[in-house]
């Protein structure tokens, strides 16, 4: 139903309404979430299912991996104080540390990727603010993504 | 006995309006062949605290402005057509007593959100059957009719029990945020409907109605706010009944 909707949207009365009669009718007011042709087809995908599994997932796994690394960083063998260059360079010498920052770098980058896609997905009101907004979105994801995955592989302690 | 001189007629008057509390409604008005703009309006009225808000909107629709525009049928919970925003929750008017609603302050009234306004309270409530409508809420069997009735088991029937209480008032999915925002979203009252199917053990069409709310307005919408919930003049456990579903979708996948 409801495919035969035209908008209306210039026809909105302002404060000079008086004088409708049955012979000039108020204009119609359109329902804005009618499903109409242009309401996006059904994408028979498990998009959303895996995305929302892997919310779950990666966040119980991030809740380890923050933590102990925050504990590691800032609290542990001298606090803050003792972060510096040497002591990076020190870490990614293990590959260890190397996986382990991966991960949490993956998994932080995507998993606050995915929420902020559902955000704007349920904040945006129009069509065109929410594909700029996702655009904008993904190219820092996949920047910052690239870009600390290069600099973890390719870090190298001895560069001046 | 005491007051002999008290005319009869006069004392009854007095006893009957004993009870009576003035209270206030104040009630979103629109009508959108005067103004484009929605505004309160105040009503005080004499009223039974015992009464219900149906009970006030009748008293003012009929003794004071009959221009007053709401939906209601049944009147007694059943028919679902009088969920309206009171107090800025959703409830049914004709299930809740003015005197739960502390009415020494105004009573604030308005339409149910999430669908467009046509008048006063009563909104275009197509969009919400729409989506009921998309999730098949009907037996889907195969093969020959029985001849008698298809049995099941307590047990079977249990399973599904909550959801049977729907009476599609659509306090649930105008209460939600997520559809709130462009109504694409099936809502809780569609999913309730589509888990009333698909825990049903005599339906076969299960598969199908999880398919559509696999889709990326169907149930991984659900951010788990409870409004639903909380929503439910039936007390349906609305979230839950979600949750019933996406773990059906995952179990089903894995």
């Amino acid at each position: 139903m409801a495919t035969d909707t035209e908008t209306t949207g210039a026809g909105i009365p302002t404060d000079d309404t008086a004088g409708y009669s049955p012979d000039s009718p108020a204009p119609v007011i359109e329902p804005p979430r009618a499903r109409t042709a242009r309401t996006p087809k059904s994408t028979r995908t498990n998009f959303e299912l895996y995305g929302w599994l892997f919310m779950r997932l990666s966040g119980i796994l991030l809740f380890v991996l923050v933590l102990y690394h925050l504990l590691i960083q800032l609290v542990l063998d001298g606090g803050v104080t003792k972060i510096g260059f040497a002591f990076v360079a020190g870490r990614w010498a293990s590959p260890f540390w190397q996986t382990w920052d991966l991960v949490m770098l993956w998994l932080a980058m995507l998993h606050g990727g995915n929420g902020l896609r559902t955000i704007i997905n349920d904040y945006a009101e129009r069509d065109n603010t929410r594909m700029w907004l996702k655009m904008l979105l993904y190219t820092a994801t996949v920047f910052t993504v690239l870009l600390g995955t290069l600099v973890i592989f390719t870090f190298d302690p001895d560069i001046r | 006995m005491s007051t002999p001189v008290m005319d009869k007629e006069e004392r009854a008057a007095k006893a009957a309006a004993d009870h009576l509390i003035t209270a206030t409604f104040r009630i979103r008005r629109f009508n959108p062949e005067i103004s484009a703009e929605a505004s309160w309006e105040d009503f005080r009225i004499e009223i039974d605290p015992k009464e219900r808000v149906l009970d006030a909107l009748h008293k003012i629709k009929w003794e004071v402005d009959g221009t007053l525009t709401f939906r209601r049928s049944c009147a007694h919970g059943i028919c679902g057509s009088d969920a309206m925003r009171i107090n800025g929750r959703n409830r049914l008017a004709c299930k809740t007593l003015i005197k739960d609603l502390s009415p020494s302050k105004p009573i604030s009234v308005e339409a149910i959100k999430g669908l467009t306004v046509l008048k006063d309270l009563i909104v275009d409530m197509d969009p919400f059957f729409q989506a009921y409508r998309d999730v098949m809420p009907f037996l889907v069997t195969s093969g020959n009719e029985p001849t008698r009735e298809r049995h099941q088991t307590a047990e079977d029937r249990e399973r599904f029990d909550d959801t049977t209480k729907c009476i599609l008032c659509a306090a649930c999915t105008s209460s939600c945020p997520v559809f709130w925002n462009d109504g694409q979203y099936f809502g809780p009252a569609a999913i309730v409907n589509a888990h009333r199917f698909i825990f049903d053990s005599r339906d076969e069409a299960a598969e199908q109605r999880l398919e559509i709310l696999n889709d990326k307005d169907g149930v991984w919408r659900c951010r788990t706010t409870f409004n639903c919930t909380d929503a439910c003049p039936r007390g349906i456990e609305v979230t839950k009944a979600i949750q019933e579903v996406k773990r059906a979708l995952i179990t089903r996948r894995f």
